[in-house]
């Protein structure tokens, strides 16, 4: 074993250390002001970041020393403390920003669900990888989807729907191990239908429905049996309950301030002081950025804190504004880059532990990715969310650099491991 | 190993990839293809602040100061930016109502809501220390400081001219200006409003999201500063003009004096007169409504705009044009023929010099006449166009019928006529010298501006030239002059002519049988000629004249509207003039007095004067 040489992804390590460094400089230009401009300033939030850059360093070269096989072996373990830590988090946790996610660890904050994703992940893979275990069978997807459902369901008890949201990303490697494709495009469908109730007239987009479903009823399908009758009029059935129901689950189900942030989304709310205010304040810090941006720390929106939480889940703003057109492209390239050499590294794993962990690590960083840029850019509702490895925060670096580690590890010994 | 799926990792690398893509074209839109977002930025997070220079002083010839600036803040917004904030108290602290707020917001967004402008102008010193603790509750809202003219003595409005701000036409003339910007409206003001309003400075400062500055914006890189306008050093003298207005008040018409070996104007007067301070501030607007529909025009320059028949002061230059033109001699004599003309009584004049100091109208009927009609021709309509043709470049060289450069707009040219003129009125070959001889003696269809006059009376002083009459000694740190003003103007007539003009005028003050000598200084040679220009009413009383004799240091011309004969009122005030300056004080007390209070125009205010004194002074 210690005569083998390790084979480590060099790319993957490349890309994760250029968007951390990346991220610094810009939480730096985020915080930046003339008081405080000493890097080592352990007061502000960027010299803050530098200690958690070293700890989640040295944390990276720690996992590359310990057997990887340990990780499987703990899985279970470590999900069970994980899952302690959510509901120990529901009574002490502290408040910030509406959600009840943090614990006190001394001096500094600590945040459990940022760890319970990487927990979960273990464990999916842990229980995924079981000799006989088939997506096919009900029995593996009901304790598949309960591994999933209980960390998610503890997050959203502290009122971190970004967080839950982000479970919701296990569905990319269940889908790899065989989950039919059907429940990704009824995902899809069921979204959209979602988006259109809220935005049009419930009784057109049914007569709509009605048409289509009349269109290949008698149109497209050539044969006819009662059969395809009774489940085009159930689908259509469960189409106008989930419509009439949107309403319903918008009203009671969604919490104020999401109402009012979906509102914003789809146009229908147009308070810039209110609700709106940041997506506006971020449109503007990211579009003046125009194409080559404004400069480093030369933001001039930045600088004067028009955008709230600009240095966590904002933070891609800076980088829109000070590095322009140019440098947003660069990190959304670097990001799919690094999401696409996961799912390559993933699928030449030989264990189905390390490639569903691996999977699963894709797909937790591209949730991420996902919301946080989307929710920037005004294209989907604001869900604070950090951005992987860019963000400020302890927690979150730590986690991601803990959770990407790992598979690098995996990856390493991927031909000692089966 | 359940690689039968492994395909699947291509359907998630390109959910990947499009999420992916989706992100760059949204960004792209965003940033490359809009720049509403970058105006929308900067119109929040900076300010452009201008940074007005203070206009130049203005100086008399003694270093006295005319004109100065004192500071007042205007309360600028920028009507985009004005939102959630509380109507109410600001309306309070401002003492306007909401419908005022309102009508004064609309105004703002209609000129430009992303642009700055003036919610509210001149606030005191006192309400800016108020709105300065307050200001971060109204967004959209901050103070910009600028100056306001003050002149320091009540005088010489006229050349002065006042500031105002700018209009429509003002801003699409010159981009230099923005709305709420000052130009010079008239006057000194406004011909050299480009020295004395210096360059506007621009500060950029970086706002914060509650709308305080936080910073220049890239440490000043789109900053200029502004640069000082220069000051005016003029040629006017501040106590003769202030003597010179008290002469004239209760009377209309004007005062020039003016140095004669420079051209330097010590005095222009035009009464009535009015403070300039009244066209300064907030009551500018309904001051200015109110000079301007008074009947006794007081905002009308009378020294440089009003056309005047000149009088018998005009058969001077025809007397220097026929000994010139050789078509009367030094010793030539006329009898005194009032059936040609109408005459005052007096023996007839044996020479050019009696005649100038007896004004005998017949005299230069003749000479005229031997100037319109030279015999160059037989047809006697040619001969009267040949010769009037001559005359008119000869009075062109005394100024009269030319614009004279003096350095403040409006200057009219007055009407000397020509033979267009006449071929116009009469049909060509239709007129001569019987049909124009009034000419001779100042009346008929010349037309004088009494600036014109004050420069006759040089003319005679210099004995034959003269420098473009001018307010501006020398401006700026430099001291820099005026090149044209440098430049002498010669009439092509000869000095002993002109010493026989002299001789003549000074007879007609100190001579027995002169029409001046009211205007009789104790041992101040003063040379004069008087006019009295018939008019439907009472005449207008002219007088022209220099002193001393022989060193001539001011030339002065005096115009009284409808007060009659020229030695009875015009005379007496331009010898006061002429004592004024020539001793720094007038003995002649009496005489002072008398003229002070004489109103031969009823219901005139003495003077146009701020209702109270300006409590900012």
């Amino acid at each position: 074993m210690a005569l083998e040489k390790k084979k480590y992804d060099w790319w993957t390590i490349g890309l994760y250390l250029m968007i951390v460094l990346f991220g610094w400089f810009n939480i730096y230009a985020a915080v930046y002001n003339e008081a405080h401009t000493s890097i080592f300033d352990f007061s502000v939030q960027h010299g803050k970041q530098i200690i958690w850059m070293g700890i989640a360093f040295f944390l990276a070269l720690l996992i590359t020393v310990v057997e990887p096989r340990v990780f499987s072996n703990t899985a279970y373990i470590i999900y069970g403390v994980v899952l302690m830590l959510l509901v120990v988090v529901l009574f002490i946790g502290q408040t910030t920003n509406g959600g009840q996610s943090w614990i006190n660890f001394g001096s500094f904050k600590f945040q459990p669900s940022e760890f319970a994703k990487f927990g979960t992940a273990l464990a999916l893979s842990k229980y995924m990888s079981g000799i006989g275990i088939e997506i096919k069978d009900m029995r593996t997807k009901i304790i598949a989807f309960t591994i999933l459902l209980i960390p998610a369901a503890l997050v959203l008890l502290q009122h971190d729907t970004g967080s839950a949201l982000v479970f919701a990303s296990f569905i990319f490697p269940l889908y790899r191990e065989g989950l039919p494709g059907t429940i990704l495009v009824l995902g899809v469908a069921a979204i959209l239908l979602f988006v259109l109730t809220l935005v049009m007239n419930k009784f057109i987009l049914l007569g709509i429905l009605l048409v289509l479903c009349l269109f290949y009823l008698f149109v497209w399908l050539n044969k006819r049996n009662s059969r395809t009758y009774w489940i085009t009029a159930i689908f259509f059935i469960c189409c106008a309950g989930f419509v009439m129901s949107v309403d319903f689950a918008f009203n009671n189900i969604l919490e104020p301030h999401q109402q009012e942030r979906i509102d914003v989304l789809l146009g229908k709310e147009v308070d810039m002081s209110g609700a709106g205010y940041n997506v506006n304040q971020a449109k503007i810090a990211i579009g003046s950025g125009g194409f080559l941006g404004k400069g480093w720390c030369d933001g001039t929106i930045t600088k004067a804190d028009f955008v709230p939480e600009q240095e966590t889940d904002f933070i891609f703003c800076t980088v829109g504004e000070e590095w322009g057109f140019f440098g947003s492209t660069l990190l959304v390239v670097a990001y799919i880059c690094l999401l696409v050499r996961l799912v390559t590294l993933a699928e030449r794993q030989r264990s189905t532990f390390s490639r569903f962990y691996g999977y699963s690590v894709a797909s937790i960083l591209f949730m991420h990715i996902f919301i946080n840029i989307g929710m920037v850019l005004g294209l989907l509702p604001v869900i604070g969310i950090p951005l992987p490895f860019f963000s400020y925060g302890g927690s979150s670096l730590l986690a991601f650099t803990i959770l990407l580690f790992i598979f690098i590890r995996q990856d390493a010994d991927r031909n000692s491991l089966l | 190993m359940s690689n039968q799926f492994s395909d699947r990792s291509l359907v998630i690398k390109l959910i990947f990839l499009v999420i992916g893509a989706i992100f760059v074209i949204r960004l792209s839109f965003l940033q490359v293809f809009t720049d509403k977002y970058r105006i929308k930025g900067d119109d929040q997070a900076l300010r452009n602040i201008t940074q007005y220079p203070p206009r130049g002083l203005i100086y008399d010839r003694n270093g006295k100061l005319l004109v100065y600036n004192e500071a007042v803040y205007d309360l600028m917004v920028i009507p985009r930016m004005c939102k959630g904030m509380d109507t109410v108290y600001f309306c309070e602290m401002l003492g306007i109502d909401r419908e005022e707020f309102d009508q004064k917001l609309n105004k703002a967004r209609k000129y430009s809501p992303y642009a700055a402008s003036p919610f509210m102008k001149q606030i005191s010193k006192e309400e800016y220390a108020r709105w300065q603790s307050k200001l971060w509750k109204f967004p959209g809202f901050y103070i910009s400081q600028r100056t306001l003219r003050i002149y320091d003595r009540p005088i010489a409005a006229h050349v002065l001219g006042y500031v105002g701000e700018v209009n429509e036409k003002d801003i699409e003339n010159n981009p230099y200006y923005k709305r709420g910007d000052y130009i010079g409206k008239s006057g000194l003001e406004l011909s050299y409003e480009e020295l004395l309003r210096g360059t506007k400075g621009k500060k950029v400062m970086q706002v914060d999201v509650h709308n305080r500055e936080i910073g220049s914006y890239q440490n000043g890189a789109f900053d200029s500063v502004p640069i000082e306008g220069l000051n005016l050093y003029t040629t006017i003298d501040a106590e003769l003009q202030q003597y010179a207005e008290e002469l004239m008040a209760n009377k209309r018409g004007c005062v020039i004096a003016i140095e004669p070996s420079t051209g330097e104007v010590l005095t222009l007067v035009s009464a009535p007169c009015y403070d300039p301070n009244l066209l300064v501030g907030r009551a500018r607007g309904s001051n200015y409504n109110k000079l301007s529909e008074d009947i006794a025009k007081p905002l009308f320059n009378r020294a440089i705009q009003a056309q005047y028949p000149p009088g018998s002061i005009f058969k001077i230059a025809q007397a220097m044009t026929a000994l010139q033109l050789g078509v009367i001699s030094p010793g030539t004599g006329f009898p005194c023929d009032k059936s040609k003309i109408g005459c005052h009584n007096h023996p007839s004049a044996s020479c050019v010099q009696e005649a100038i100091k007896m004004s005998c109208n017949p005299y230069f009927y003749y000479t005229y006449r031997r100037i319109i009609q030279q015999e160059k021709y037989k047809n006697i309509y040619k001969d009267s166009q040949y010769g009037l043709t001559v005359w008119n470049n000869y009075m062109h060289r005394f100024g009269f019928g030319e614009r004279l450069g003096l350095d403040i707009p409006n200057v009219r040219r007055g009407n000397i006529p020509d033979t267009a003129y006449y071929n116009h009125w009469y049909g060509k070959e239709r007129w001569a010298f019987s049909t124009i001889y009034s000419n001779s003696i100042g009346q008929g269809e010349v037309e004088v501006v009494p600036l014109q006059m004050a420069n006759l009376a040089c003319i005679v002083a210099n004995r034959g030239y003269y420098y473009t009459p001018h307010l501006l000694r020398y401006y700026g740190p430099d001291s820099a002059v005026v090149d044209s003003f440098m430049v002498k103007h010669e009439t092509g007539i000869e000095k002993q002519y002109f010493e026989i003009a002299a001789r003549g005028m000074y007879d007609v003050v100190h001579a027995p049988g002169g029409t001046a000598h009211r205007a009789k200084i104790d041992d101040i040679a003063v040379c004069g000629k008087t006019g009295t220009a018939e008019n439907k009413g009472i005449d207008h009383s002219v007088f022209v004249c220099f002193a001393p004799k022989d060193d001539p240091k001011i030339a002065v011309a005096v115009y009284v509207e409808n007060s009659g004969a020229g030695g009875v009122f015009a005379a007496p005030i331009a010898s006061l003039v002429i004592e004024k300056y020539l001793r720094r004080e007038v003995k002649r007390v009496d005489m002072e007095k008398q003229y002070r209070e004489m109103a031969p125009c009823q219901s005139l205010p003495l003077k146009y004067r701020p209702a109270k004194k300006s409590k900012r002074r």
